[in-house]
């Protein structure tokens, strides 16, 4: 019997791992970057990271199911002659027509109008599914300016000027000629079938001094009645969120990394901007400093998923809270019942994120007409309302089990943080300490 | 400059202007007299006096009026404007006629950065020169400047006319989509997929139309050359990054 010396178990690089070695084969294959949707997938500081902290002897909780907390937020009140009321503080996130197909764009109208709160339109102007089934539409001004005009912009609830969004702070869009069906081209004003980018930077004004006289023309032009959000990605929120107050904004919209997109470079998604948990402070100081907090509301996206994710960014400030991905989930989006045609597609239900290429088994983020009919607007609108109640419901019985009556009278104090670098981000002590990393020279 | 008398075309003969003097009543007063005009309303005729390069003058006009600005005005004068005539009588500050929708914007000076952006329709003309960005992203407008145009005209343009009579600045029509560029002077260069084409005669026609449309005269369409877009970005493919 001969003696072999025991063998080291195969060990994989940490850096190269499986993921990188298969994006060096693919791009070395094709000679292009990965192009996909969705947002940041790496793992981040996050609001998994912090917990609440319950009522205790010297702060009482408010009885579940009995006690009354209000949900509801209104927004736009600074400036605007009819300014927007929610009952729940969980908006919808801007998301295209013909990145979205239509009846995938009126099931979120729909499910929104059920839970009384408002949806938004995206890059691709309004389209009557949308407006019809929204009581309550935001409408978004691009810098595409796709389908944008004043008839849409005076019968929408409110404007939101798009300066940048979490997932390519600083980048624009591209919709394959593939979802440019005959009546996406006609709305964009393109032909069919070449591919479509959406400009990075608005073509008639730049910077804050100009930003303030663009809002100035949306406000004329609409006689002042309409809220206008500036939407800006999670680059510089305390600057962005400062400059969009100065320049007349009435609600700033703060979008984290994790925010979905419909099809952006990978390697822009993953590596530019901040995590939506990192945004949310500066923002809110931005707003303290300057004496506009509450009075200027904020609005978070990037990542929210539940009840006690929207608790806890309104515990740290913000007004309310956006959903795109979860929206689309709720829809029915990367449904496991579609697996079988998810494998063909060379992915996983849960994993599939090439929505820019319109072949979505799930019939969401396609302009095909067969894929589409998956879609019932009436059944999805319905999923979305219950999604959305279960998420205010859970942010309720947080809210009372801290003795407060409102989703907004949750404060940081009622936080800590699991991680150092989420205590840091947060700004609210690491769980069984007193300490603020950051605070006090610390 | 050629004559130009686009203004009296909505005005009834010797019918009185409703007068808005801008150095007594405020910018949101004129705006929302002009947006609380019925259909049909026979104030046909307005007169604004003393902009003083105000922004947002006459934006979001959506009936057949005729609106004379004596004056220069700032950002925006006419933004969205869908079915008005306007006639600026001085300069206008930048995007004038942005996102126009349908009617006339005729600007007696020189238009700053992106006159006409992102415009759908109607016509704009700049008698003077325009600056950089001229027709930005425009869809459908019709812009016609009787000088020259800055750097990165037609940047993105997807439809309708550019009618230069004079000079156009560097990186003309870059990344341009399917609108119609007409240069009658020297192009100092052409951006991104922008490139010179055959003046067949539909496009003589075509253009001559829009010189008398625009009460251009004495100039001919054979003067001018015709830009637009070669189509080889339409598709993305690796081996044209080189060109972005």
């Amino acid at each position: 019997m001969t003696y072999r010396n025991p063998p080291t178990t195969p060990r994989k690089s940490a850096t190269f791992d499986d993921y990188t070695l298969s994006e060096i084969r693919r791009a070395a294959a094709t000679g292009i970057y990965d192009i996909r949707g969705a947002g940041a997938k790496r793992k981040l500081p996050h609001f998994d990271d912090l917990l609440f902290l319950g009522a205790s002897i010297s702060r009482y909780p408010l009885e579940g199911y009995r006690e009354r907390c209000d949900t509801s937020v209104v927004l736009g009140s600074r400036y605007a002659k009819k300014p927007i009321e929610l009952k729940i503080p969980i908006t919808i996130a801007g998301m295209s027509f013909g990145s979205l197909s239509g009846p995938a764009k009126e099931a979120l109208g729909r499910g929104a109008t059920l839970s009384g709160t408002s949806t938004t339109t995206g890059d691709g102007g309004m389209t009557e599914e949308e407006r019809g089934h929204s009581k309550t539409l935001v409408y978004q001004y691009l810098p595409s300016r796709y389908g944008m005009n004043p008839r849409d912009l005076r019968r929408a609830d409110a404007i939101e000027v798009v300066v940048g969004q979490g997932a390519k702070p600083g980048g624009g869009g591209m919709l394959l000629g593939q979802k440019i069906s005959d009546r996406v081209a006609e709305m964009r004003t393109l032909p069919k079938g070449i591919d479509q980018r959406s400009a990075s930077r608005h073509p008639d004004w730049t910077g804050p001094d100009d930003l303030e006289i663009k809002i100035l023309e949306l406000r004329e032009i609409t006689d002042w009645e309409k809220p206008i959000y500036v939407k800006v990605g999670g680059a510089r929120p305390y600057y962005d969120t400062a400059l969009a107050v100065k320049a007349g904004a009435d609600v700033v919209v703060v979008d984290g990394m994790q925010g979905g997109t419909a099809a952006t470079q990978e390697v822009f998604i993953e590596n530019v901007g901040q995590p939506t948990l990192a945004c949310i402070r500066p923002a809110v100081q931005a707003l303290q400093d300057l004496g506009m907090h509450r009075k200027v509301q904020l609005i978070v996206s990037g990542g929210i998923r539940n009840g006690a994710d929207v608790a806890k960014a309104l515990a740290l400030g913000v007004d309310a809270v956006s959903i795109g991905t979860a929206a689309l989930v709720a829809l029915g989006d990367n449904d496991p019942r579609w697996e079988a045609e998810y494998n063909e597609l060379g992915t996983t239900a849960g994993a599939y994120d090439d929505w820019h290429e319109g072949r979505d088994p799930a019939g969401i983020t396609t302009q095909d007409p067969e894929l589409m009919k998956r879609v019932d607007p009436i059944a999805a609108g319905r999923r979305l309302a219950n999604y959305l109640k279960v998420m205010t419901l859970e942010a309720q019985t947080i809210a009372r089990a801290c003795g407060k009556n409102s989703l907004h009278n949750l404060e940081p104090e009622d936080l800590v943080a699991l991680t150092i670098e989420a205590a840091a981000m947060a700004g609210v002590p690491l769980a069984g300490t007193n300490w603020i990393p950051g605070k006090n020279g610390f | 400059m050629p004559a130009i008398n686009l203004s009296k075309a909505a005005r009834e003969p010797g019918q009185a202007s409703r007068v808005f003097d801008l150095a007594e009543m405020s910018l949101r007063e004129l705006n929302q007299a002009l947006h609380d005009l019925a259909p049909g309303s026979n104030e046909t005729a307005w007169e604004v006096l003393h902009p003083r390069g105000s922004h947002s003058v006459a934006v979001g006009v959506d009936q057949p009026v005729a609106i004379d600005v004596r004056g220069s005005v700032g950002y925006y004068c006419g933004g969205m404007n869908d079915g008005g005539t306007i006639t600026v009588h001085g300069s206008a500050g930048p995007g004038v006629g942005e996102n126009m929708m349908s009617g006339q914007i005729v600007v007696k000076g020189d238009a700053s950065q992106y006159a006409g952006a992102t415009g759908r329709g109607g016509l704009l003309v700049i008698q003077g020169n325009a600056s950089s960005r001229c027709g930005i992203s425009m869809k459908g407008i019709d812009i016609v400047v009787h000088g020259n145009i800055g750097h990165m005209s037609a940047f993105m343009a997807q439809s309708g006319n550019l009618v230069v009579l004079g000079d156009a600045g560097d990186a003309l029509g870059d990344s341009i989509y399917e609108a119609r560029l007409f240069v009658r002077g020297k192009v100092e260069s052409l951006g991104a997929d922008c490139i010179a084409k055959e003046m067949r005669p539909e496009h003589l026609e075509l253009l001559q139309g829009l010189l008398d449309r625009a009460g251009v005269t004495g100039v001919k369409a054979a003067e001018f050359k015709r830009y637009g877009s070669a189509r080889t970005l339409y598709n993305f493919n690796i081996d044209n990054a080189d060109a972005y």
